[in-house]
């Protein structure tokens, strides 16, 4: 029989030479002691990697692969898993040898749609070269600033109705920290009547059976854009074993929405005072507050006024943990938050179980969005009939509204659930702009479809937009003019959607890439879009894949001479 | 779909609470009723509409989904349609609930799953990477045509590592290199980094895979749907005519693999779902096969040349066999070896023969190797590598406790509260065995790591002990201390079924952890925890490497491990034990069935007049009564003259004895040296006759692994040229000796093994044939097997377990001011044992190819010694250079080196003194001096390019 070997052995021993050392790269010492002065005696938790790499990037601007190397030996971790973290989050730069670092300063210019509208694209083709060499221009998906678009974030300094001058005077003058709005402090919201409903909830003269009561008589539900009842979900997660932990989703990231900065910038006591009205009703031990990194402002407010809070309490505090996103619209959606809360990649948990059930680290979690808790004091002193009694077209409570686009007054507009966009626009944004005429509108952010004009009557809430392929989330209406065309804005969202894919599941992952190729095309080819469409729509993991195509099919429906 | 050719429900995970994967859910629970495609259907509990579905024949697509491993629900290709549900669910990660009406073939599921596979393959080249990729059969199944979609830009290969490719092009992000590299073997290499569009697969920073801290076990290629991840060379393309399913030849964990032959040779190597292994392999079992191939194998009978003297010092060249031998028929070598070993015999008497056998040779050969031994040559002078490796541990375990093997299996692990590892380093020796250690840490239970040593695992381990070598006693004693002392004992355990404890208790008073914290450099408080630790866990289970067994004092470390689980009746139980991991792949049946010089089969010792008398009758022939030498002792012997013939069949002690020189020249003074081998080995340099004989897969047999699992080995290959298989020769060299043995198949030889060893006597080669694997005790035909032992007794004669107290006796030879390092020496993950076979293959050479000497990365800059620079290694009986590499595992003044490079041989370094009781050489411990620079001798390796007669 013959012998001979099937695979070629002729390269045997061509590599010859020692290895000086073990696989792989290995430790720096250098970086290791610096890690190790970042860290402190802070305990090397692994939940804690995205803080630690928030350490790195902020003191060095960059995170190196000897600071990898360094900070997965330091926490025990896998390089892979330092990396693959690291590289999921737009704010961390990770340089390998041989990149250049980036250059000291960042400019991000907002690129979705409001701001788009606004003139953002040519805002950062103009800004191309104008900041010098030390100056990086980028684009990032929406700050959260909409009602100032266009908006240029310079470090950390947001500059609003941003001009090529606006951001080089900024630049020039170094100006790149945000901010500090004024807004109500521990004192004055004390002084205030504040923390009074919470006080009475802890000294007996609420009992949970009524807050949670009242909470179902007001109808409020959850107004990060799901819109499950809250009192349901304090009964759900109150039943589950103990320990109970509660997360809050400050990660508003939706293309259009602005409201939960709006109100943390003013009132930040009213969302911590409902918090922990929450977490006492649901008997919680620990608070988790995920805030978006872009939101530096809102982070000094919060992190100067939990302190306060906590030195001078109202009543024994769970422990609060403030914890910050590092760019990713994905944390948004609640189980990816988790997952960011521990650590990790941002990547959508498949359901059952329930964060309920089984939530961050494992235990059972109650997760809002900051502005239901928000209303939760407003709720407890006048009645939950009180709010349910606002309301229009047969709809109940209030929605705080976030308005972009062509109209003249844009903000938050704290309206009637039920108004309708023409109402709104009329009643509260101060009308359409000088040459603008109402062509259409996105009433739910960039997730939430496409409407036109001819549809400007139907009611906004919860349960109203789904008859006609939309839906409201986060109340997040942008107004579109004669001069905007539907299909730009669906290639608008849905590079935005491709951008901020978590890249987990195939229809989402490869099909808003797709998308976006198709939707370039000058025709559509509207039967693959929707064969496409469908598919992300009813297989992807999480609401991002599945919203992804409703601008799509939204187009097709609504303004089907775009193309054509 | 069965492409991957693995059967379904490998790759089990790491369940708290659970090891056997067959029990999941258990028959008793009742199932759950659902309808799929309208047919009601009942899913066992925990099992999922995709496995519910498959055993009911229905098989709906699924790429991310490897049966065996988590499902994760990312491909999205195994969508299904649920009434009353909103959006389609993932059927690989849900669970149905009674009443659920499931459709995975309705037009939206379908639609769903169609264009998910669309899209996946409007991303992937035409070209495959494997022959059966899942992802063109999809593509075919659902009738998916040439997708609608452009294509992405396309990654360039990684080529990087000498064993597998890197084809991202081919890449679908299903994730399933990462769980298995993560979640199954737990090397944490591999990553999902980036996001969206740009996620992609990584190895640690991104780097090129043959640079990242891959150990190349191939699990990722292996679990890999579309040879994204592939052998390199395009194994996976080449044709195959017959799979065989057989066993890895390496380690002692013993993990059944598959061998893919074409026409004579092995093409590539899968794992199976074997007992100690489900599927799981390492670099060796899977890459290393191709020495089988190599050129140097010998294929004719070998004669030493008239007038070639035996040189030990000489350099040999492998290649180059007829520089000292001649080819000889068969009958001539047979005649001559035979002939000449029957005349010493004659003339000297027995006691001038020696043998030694192999543990990586099969029971039946060992079997039949001892009983030559011991009825041919008419002496118990037979020994094996065993006496290397866990004499120590054996002779410890044998008084103690009566019996030298695991009290449960390895898997035991991950039912284990506290995994007390100590003195072995198995993410290197025992690869897969270390895998499971992993997952159980994964899944809640507590590591104690204590080793001199920093290994891998010590970033897994929840307690971490590098204390100085040679003072296990002292840290394990300080450990009993505290446990005596803190009242942590096991009363009831120690009354019923132990003897000695009052004594045992002496002696650890003087051993505070206080007092022994200098000693050992662990400081008292971690000395205490861990004991308290060990003591108070539900289950405790200890496992332990050669680290206790190869000193002088390798016994007492044993008594004391064995003391320790005694005192806190950490042992008889699930997850309970004591577990001493074998190093080779039948290191356990070889010492089973009598291949060491003072036991007969199972252990009935030589000296025991009743077994005396059962194997004279059995085996029809008189035996001699007086143990026999040692492998250590047979050298002395040979060198005093006394031994002046021998046998050796597959071991290399030329390579592995201690004081290599020493051993080698007791070889060359033999009259008749015997050699029974593959390659030309060093052992054979020095013969007068060699065998050319069998390699694994050439042969049948049955292996014993570390776990008492006897597993049947299958013949894949005919031996090369005139070679034959290890039984056949030894059958014939008996016929010689004047032995009139007629075996014609290892069964044969099995059934004698049966009727001599109770222990396995239940075991029929039918069951072995098709069960691949029953564990001993088996006594009687249909028994289980029992996976733990010492539920209830011990096999001693009083039934109880015997505590023998340890005192602290230094290692022989500690460092002084001439020679201040200590030298350890050990086993590199690609290399195994004497390097014949492993460094013949060429993934595992390219990724080791020279001899190195690990080191601190700071006792190394103190030398100015670059990583990589040569370095000069002396002890007081030989000197070798070598390149040094930086190792921060490695403690301060100590170095490490491996002992499989001829080149480097550390074996000429290591002080040949012997553990008094498993006379053990103490590899792990001796004083060298080491200097930067020095002359390093050529190292060609076995480059099978290379011209006879080329090497200087």
């Amino acid at each position: 029989m013959t012998n001979r070997a099937i695979v070629d052995t002729s390269a045997l021993g061509k590599r010859r030479g020692a290895r000086g050392q073990m696989k792989g790269r290995t430790l720096d010492a250098q970086a290791l002691a610096e890690v190790q002065a970042l860290l402190g005696d802070t305990p090397r938790r692994h939940d804690l990697l995205i803080e630690f790499l928030h350490l790195i990037q902020d003191r060095y601007g960059y995170i190196s692969a000897a600071h990898m190397v360094a900070l997965a030996e330091e926490l025990k971790l896998a390089m892979a898993e330092v990396y693959e973290v690291a590289t999921f989050y737009h704010h961390f730069d990770v340089i390998k040898e041989g990149d250049a670092p980036p250059p000291g300063l960042t400019v991000r210019v907002c690129e979705p749609l409001s701001c788009q509208m606004a003139g953002a694209d040519e805002l950062r083709t103009a800004l191309d070269g104008k900041c010098g060499p030390e100056v990086r221009i980028i684009g990032a998906p929406c700050v959260g600033r909409c009602e100032h678009a266009p908006v240029a974030v310079v470090g950390r300094n947001p500059v609003d109705h941003a001009t090529v001058e606006s951001v080089v005077v900024a630049v020039a003058a170094k100006a790149i920290e945000a901010e500090q709005p004024r807004y109500t402090n521990c004192a004055n919201y004390y002084a205030q009547g504040g923390y009074r409903i919470l006080l009475q909830c802890v000294n007996g003269q609420r009992q949970v059976e009524d807050v949670i009561g009242a909470l179902e008589n007001s109808g409020l539900r959850g107004l990060g854009g799901a819109g499950f009842p809250t009192g349901r979900k304090w009964r759900i997660v109150r039943a589950e074993p103990a320990p109970r932990l509660f997360a809050i989703n400050i990660d508003e990231g939706e293309p259009g929405t602005f409201k939960d900065r709006h109100f943390l910038e003013r009132d930040p006591h009213r969302f911590l005072e409902g918090m922990l009205v929450a977490a006492w009703a649901v008997d919680i031990a620990e608070v988790y507050i995920y805030l978006r990194d872009e939101y530096a402002a809102c982070r000094a407010i919060l992190t100067r006024e939990i302190a306060a809070l906590e030195a001078n309490p109202p009543c024994p505090l769970p422990r609060i943990h403030l914890r910050r996103g590092a760019g990713a619209y994905i944390c948004g959606e609640e189980s990816a938050m988790i997952e960011s809360l521990e650590g990790k990649r941002g990547m959508p948990r498949l359901r059952p179980p329930y964060v309920a059930q089984v939530g961050l680290f494992g235990r059972p979690t109650l997760e809002h969005n900051m502005e239901t808790l928000y209303w939760i004091r407003d709720i407890l002193e006048k009645g939950g009939e009180a709010f349910a009694a606002h309301g229009r077209h047969g709809r109940k409570g209030l929605r705080s509204f976030s308005v972009s686009g062509r109209v003249v007054k844009p903000g938050v507009h704290i309206a009637p659930a039920g108004i309708t966009v023409r109402e709104l626009i009329d009643e509260y944004a101060g009308g359409m702009q000088p040459g603008h005429d109402f062509y259409g509108y996105l009433p739910g952010g960039a997730s939430g479809g496409i409407l036109p004009a001819s549809l400007g009557d139907v009611p906004l809430d919860f349960d109203t937009l789904q008859a006609h392929g939309c839906f409201i989330g986060s109340a997040a209406v942008i107004i579109l003019s004669q001069h905007d065309r539907a299909r730009d804005a669906a290639l608008n969202l849905m590079r935005f959607f491709a951008d901020e894919s978590c890249g987990q599941c195939t229809p989402c992952r490869v099909g808003t890439e797709k998308a976006v190729g198709l939707l370039a095309s000058p025709v559509w080819d509207t039967s693959l879009l929707d064969e496409l469409s469908r598919a992300m729509a009813d297989a992807s993991i999480c609401g991002l894949g599945q919203a992804a195509p409703n601008p799509i099919a939204c187009v097709i429906k609504y303004f089907p001479k775009e193309i054509a | 779909m069965s492409a991957e050719g693995t059967p379904r429900g490998a790759g089990m995970q790491a369940a708290p609470g659970g090891s056997e994967r067959s029990e999941r859910g258990g028959p008793s629970l009742p199932s759950i009723a659902f309808q799929l495609n309208g047919k009601a259907l009942a899913a066992l509990p925990g099992e999922t509409i995709i496995e519910a579905a498959l055993r009911d024949g229905v098989d709906i697509p699924h790429l991310c989904h490897k049966p065996g491993m988590r499902p994760d629900g990312n491909c999205r290709a195994c969508m299904v349609e649920i009434k009353g549900e909103r959006v389609l669910a993932p059927s690989c990660c849900r669970v149905p609930t009674a009443g659920m009406e499931v459709a995975s073939d309705s037009p939206r599921a379908v639609h769903a799953q169609k264009m998910i596979v669309e899209l996946l393959a409007a991303d992937v080249p035409d070209k495959l990477y494997r022959a059966d990729s899942e992802l063109e059969y999809w593509k075919k199944t659902l009738g998916v045509g040439r997708p609608r979609f452009a294509a992405r830009k396309q990654p360039a290969p990684d080529i990087s590592h000498p064993a597998m490719a890197v084809n991202l092009d081919a890449c679908i992000q299903c994730t399933r290199c990462v769980r298995a590299c993560r979640e199954e073997q737990v090397n944490d290499v591999i990553g999902f980094a980036l996001r969206g569009a740009h996620s992609k697969i990584v190895f640690d920073l991104d780097d090129p895979m043959g640079q990242s801290t891959c150990v190349a076990c191939g699990e990722c290629v292996q679990a890999c749907p579309t040879g994204a991840l592939a052998p390199a060379h395009e194994a996976w393309l080449a044709p195959v005519d017959r799979t065989v399913s057989s066993l890895c030849p390496y380690c002692g964990v013993g993990c059944q693999l598959t061998y893919y032959v074409k026409g004579n040779a092995i093409v590539r190597v899968e794992g199976r779902d074997g007992p100690a292994n489900h599927d799981r392999l390492c670099v060796k079992g899977r890459f290393g096969f191709d020495y089988v191939h190599h050129p140097q194998r010998l294929t004719r009978p070998l004669i030493r040349k008239m007038g070639v003297r035996k040189d030990p010092r000489a350099t040999m060249d492998p290649a180059d066999p007829l520089a000292a031998f001649r080819e000889a028929s068969w009958e001539e070598a047979l005649a001559l070896a035979g002939g000449t070993l029957r005349r010493i015999r004659d003339e000297r008497g027995p006691g001038a023969l020696a043998g030694f056998g192999s543990a990586k040779g099969s029971n039946e050969e060992a079997y039949l190797f001892q009983k030559l031994v011991r009825t041919g040559f008419g002496t118990n002078n037979v020994d094996h590598c065993t006496r290397l490796c866990h004499a120590s541990s054996v002779a410890a375990l044998l008084e103690g406790i009566g019996s030298g093997a695991v009290s449960n299996p390895v898997m035991d692990v991950l039912q284990a509260e506290v995994v007390l590892l100590i003195g072995a380093n198995p993410v290197v020796n025992h690869p897969v065995a270390a895998t499971w250690i992993k997952n159980a840490v994964k899944s809640g239970t507590k590591l104690v790591l204590a080793d001199p040593r920093r290994s891998e695992l010590a970033r897994h381990a929840t307690h971490f002990l590098q204390f100085k070598p040679d003072t296990d006693v002292a840290l394990l004693n300080a450990m009993m201390h505290t446990i005596v002392e803190e009242g942590l004992v096991a009363q009831s355990f120690i009354a019923d079924r132990t003897l000695g404890y009052d004594e045992l208790k002496a002696n650890v008073a003087a051993y505070s952890p206080e007092a022994m914290a200098p000693v050992c450099g662990i400081p008292a408080v971690a000395i205490r925890e861990v004991a308290r630790l060990f003591a108070t866990s539900r289950a405790s289970m200890i496992l332990w490497g050669m680290g206790i067994s190869q000193h002088i004092h390798g016994t007492d470390n044993a008594r004391c491990l064995i003391a320790l689980t005694l005192m806190t009746g950490q042992v008889g139980r699930a997850g309970t034990g004591l577990h001493p991991l074998r190093g080779q792949n039948n290191v356990q049946g070889a010492s089973d069935v009598g291949l060491i010089p003072m036991m007969f089969p199972d252990y009935q010792r030589v000296d025991d007049l009743a077994a005396k008398t059962k194997f004279e009758a059995l085996w029809g022939s008189a035996l001699d009564g007086k143990p026999g030498l040692t492998v250590v002792e047979i050298m002395d012997a040979v060198h005093a003259g006394q031994i002046r013939g021998m046998y050796i069949m597959g071991e290399n002690p030329a390579m592995s004895d201690p004081d290599v020189a020493h051993a080698r020249q007791a070889l060359s003074e033999l009259e008749m040296l015997v050699v029974q081998d593959i390659f030309l080995t060093e052992t054979g340099y020095l013969a007068d006759v060699i065998f050319p004989a069998s390699a694994f897969p050439e042969k049948t047999g049955t292996f014993t692994n570390t776990d008492r699992a006897v597993q049947l080995g299958r013949q894949a290959l005919e031996p090369p040229g005139d070679a034959r298989q290890d039984l056949r020769i030894i059958v014939d060299m008996a016929r010689e000796l004047g032995l009139a043995w007629t075996y014609d198949h290892p069964r044969d030889v099995f059934a004698e093994m049966r009727n001599a060893m109770p222990s396995i006597a239940g075991i029929t080669w039918e069951r072995l044939e098709a069960e691949h694997a029953v564990t001993y005790p088996c006594e009687k035909e249909g028994d289980a097997g029992q996976r733990v032992v010492f539920t209830d007794a011990f096999p001693t004669p009083t039934g109880r377990g015997r505590f023998v107290p340890a005192t602290i006796i230094p290692g022989a030879e500690p460092p002084d001011a001439d020679y201040p390092f200590v030298l350890i020496t050990g086993r590199q993950l690609e290399h195994w044992h004497t390097g014949s076979m492993t460094r013949r293959t060429q993934v595992l050479d390219e990724i080791e190819p020279v001899p190195v000497a690990s080191l601190h990365p700071t006792d190394l800059a103190q030398m100015s010694v670059a990583p990589g620079g040569t370095i000069t290694v002396a002890s007081r009986r030989g000197s070798i250079a070598l390149a040094a590499r930086a190792d921060a595992g490695t403690p301060r003044g100590a170095v490490f080196i491996p002992f499989c490079y001829y080149e480097a041989a550390a074996n000429l370094l290591t002080n040949p003194v012997l553990d008094p009781f498993g006379k053990i050489p103490e590899f792990k411990y001796c004083a060298v001096r080491v200097s930067a620079g020095g002359e390093v001798g050529p190292a060609f390796g076995y480059d099978s390019t290379r011209q006879p007669g080329a090497m200087q």
